[in-house]
């Protein structure tokens, strides 16, 4: 069993091929575990013929969404997230891959209502299979992200299981120690 | 518009009921059960009609069905299927999510509610005993002349002393904080943020998202209904007692660690408000006792610990998309007053309780399984609701405090899960629906 608290000792998690180790339901389905590298999501889905460029329209969007109010997806516990595309067979497919500190099926809706106040819709809207009526059926929106979803069969933590808040008060303590040894001199 | 003629009146109106009566029905075959329902539903009030006599009225009654006492009255598989899937599922399937795990599993909960025979249940508030008892009785009648409809269990209601304000058998005020519906003619009280659109709670209309979700099938079932899960919860007053005693030298000590529990003096006080001594006179003041946040007043939890119950069934301003996860909660208290002083004598009691809403998974469910039972919850680490989280000894409960906060752990359960239920909460002319559905068919 993985110590989880433990942060000075790097570990790896080999995960069985279901993406879990014990069946376990959470309100839309099967909860993935916390690992060394904390909870997270693989979404991997083909996007519609000709939509590239959107992407990266995209992209802008929320550079500047982020920039303009920082806390903006502060709800879901984040501690990165990666957007890529990249080429099967000729077509484009899309991977979103987050990593944070809840599990996948909690702050669902949250991510639903972020995604409908902000310009984080319009990515979604240009994959194959995506429910039009997504505003109104979150539901929806969240079985098709589950259908979408890759879990991985093997995580690595540098710092393993320690969250994003912890790893944020660490650095305002040391911010803070600093402060004190300049009013020291 | 709100349909006050046709949303029963439990959704919009507190009756002034100081006991009650729960009865849980099975329907052995549809006609017995249509039967009783044709007869019960001339019994049950809209809003409009309980708000217009609620001053002479002696009793209330509410009639609400699980998803397989739809199926038994006889409504179509075609219509059955457009219920949401955790209603359909039921709380017995979503025990592990919803935390109903070791001394809360269904396994071990009474009266038949986690049977797939419970099909109904009538719930009654009366005014006094003597109503209840003639109810009562008019109840048993009905149900010997409708072959087919039997009682699989029952649960008698009523306040605990003192009767001057509602509270829980712990002695913690109750009935503080509920949302307020828009166009309902209600005001929120300061603190409890703005009215919420009705969708939040009753099918058929805008929510705070928009227009509203698609709804079950047929439109004259679920216009004006709601969904309602059921919590019968035991209170282990004298566990609870003991505890206190264990960790407060002084009555004022121990009422400090029951004010940290809650975030609310036994009063009714928010700690936030008055953190070191209790209140009371502000706990019975509606304009004042709701009127706080954490975000600005407490963000370390100084006055109401992170994981206090309250902080934890309304973060306020701590949590993201409140006014999509918000409940209205009705129920009463149920088994014998014990005493202050007098040793826990065995008996059960607690409270058995609703929580209203448009949609169990986003907000009964979210609340049980983000709020109560994540052991993360504010990064807590290794808690639970102090209250009513499943605890199994193991689990601790912080409480912030300068230089160094107070740490208690192996925290005992003050109270167990005794049964659930998730019904639908059908408008009246559902309830018509519903009674004639045989009819519709010839």
């Amino acid at each position: 069993m993985a110590d989880q608290n433990d942060w000075t000792k790097p570990q790896a998690m080999a995960i069985p091929k279901e993406g879990y180790f014990k069946p376990e339901q959470g309100r839309y389905g099967p909860i993935f575990p916390k690992t060394p590298a904390c909870y997270g999501f693989t979404i991997i889905a083909k996007i519609i013929v000709g939509r590239e460029p959107v992407f990266y329209e995209y992209a802008k969007n929320i550079e500047t969404a982020v920039a303009g109010q920082p806390d903006i997806l502060a709800v879901l516990k984040l501690h990165y997230l990666r957007w890529v595309l990249f080429p099967i067979k000729g077509e484009t497919y899309f991977m979103y891959q987050g990593i944070f500190d809840t599990d996948f099926d909690k702050y669902t809706e949250d991510a639903v209502a972020i995604f409908a106040s902000t310009g984080l819709r319009t990515v979604f809207e240009n994959l194959e299979g995506f429910p039009k009526d997504w505003q109104t059926n979150a539901p929806a929106f969240i079985k098709f992200l589950r259908e979408h979803q890759r879990p991985s069969f093997l995580e690595y933590g540098e710092y393993p299981f320690v969250s994003a808040d912890e790893i944020k008060k660490a650095l305002k303590l040391k911010a803070s120690f600093s402060q004190m040894l300049d009013q020291m001199q | 518009m709100l349909e006050f003629d046709d949303i029963q009146h439990i959704l919009l109106t507190r009756a002034p009921a100081l006991n009650g009566r729960y009865e849980f029905l099975s329907f052995r075959d549809p006609a017995g059960g249509r039967a009783w329902l044709a007869a019960i539903l001339e019994r049950v009030q809209s809003v409009r009609e309980a708000r217009t006599s609620v001053g002479k009225d002696k009793r209330w009654v509410t009639v609400a069905f699980t998803w397989n006492g739809m199926r038994a009255l006889g409504l179509d598989e075609a219509s059955l299927a457009t219920f949401p899937e955790e209603f359909k599922q039921g709380m017995v399937a979503r025990a592990e999510m919803l935390g109903d795990t070791g001394a809360n599993h269904p396994d071990g909960w009474v009266g038949g509610l986690a049977s797939p025979d419970l099909h109904a249940i009538v719930i009654l508030f009366a005014r006094d005993t003597a109503e209840h008892g003639r109810c009562q009785s008019e109840h048993q009648k009905l149900i010997a002349q409708c072959a087919g409809a039997e009682v699989l269990s029952t649960l008698d209601l009523q306040a605990t002393p003192p009767f001057d304000h509602a509270h829980d058998h712990f002695g913690y005020r109750d009935r503080l904080s509920q949302p307020v519906i828009e166009d309902s003619g209600e005001e929120p009280t300061p603190g409890s943020g703005g009215p919420l659109k009705a969708g939040e709670f009753i099918l058929g209309y805008p929510d705070e998202a928009g227009p509203g979700p698609a709804l079950p099938k047929p439109e004259i079932l679920s216009r004006n209904g709601s969904f309602m899960a059921y919590r019968r919860l035991q209170e282990h007053v004298g566990a609870f007692r003991d505890f206190l005693r264990r960790h407060g030298q002084t009555s004022e000590e121990q009422e400090l660690v029951a004010a940290k529990l809650m975030g609310r003096w036994r009063s009714g006080a928010p700690v936030v408000l008055s953190p070191d001594k209790d209140d009371p006179t502000l706990g019975a003041d509606p304009r004042r006792n709701n009127d706080f946040d954490y975000g600005k007043m407490d963000p370390k939890g100084y006055c109401i610990p992170l994981g206090a119950h309250i902080r934890r069934m309304n973060p306020r301003d701590t949590a993201a998309n409140m006014n999509r996860r918000r409940m209205i909660r009705r129920g009463a208290t149920y088994g014998p007053h014990l005493p202050e002083g007098a040793p826990d004598d065995g008996a059960e009691r607690g409270i058995a309780a609703f929580v209203i809403c448009a949609s169990l998974i986003r907000q009964f469910e979210f609340a049980q399984n983000v709020w109560v039972n994540d052991k993360n919850f504010h990064e807590l680490g290794n808690e639970r609701d102090p209250i009513i989280g499943n605890q199994d000894g193991t689990l601790e409960f912080k409480i912030p405090k300068r230089p160094i906060r107070k740490k208690i752990t192996g925290l005992p359960s003050f109270t167990t899960v005794m049964g659930g239920a998730y019904f639908f909460l059908p408008g009246l002319k559902a309830l018509r629906h519903l009674a004639t559905l045989g009819e519709s068919r010839r």
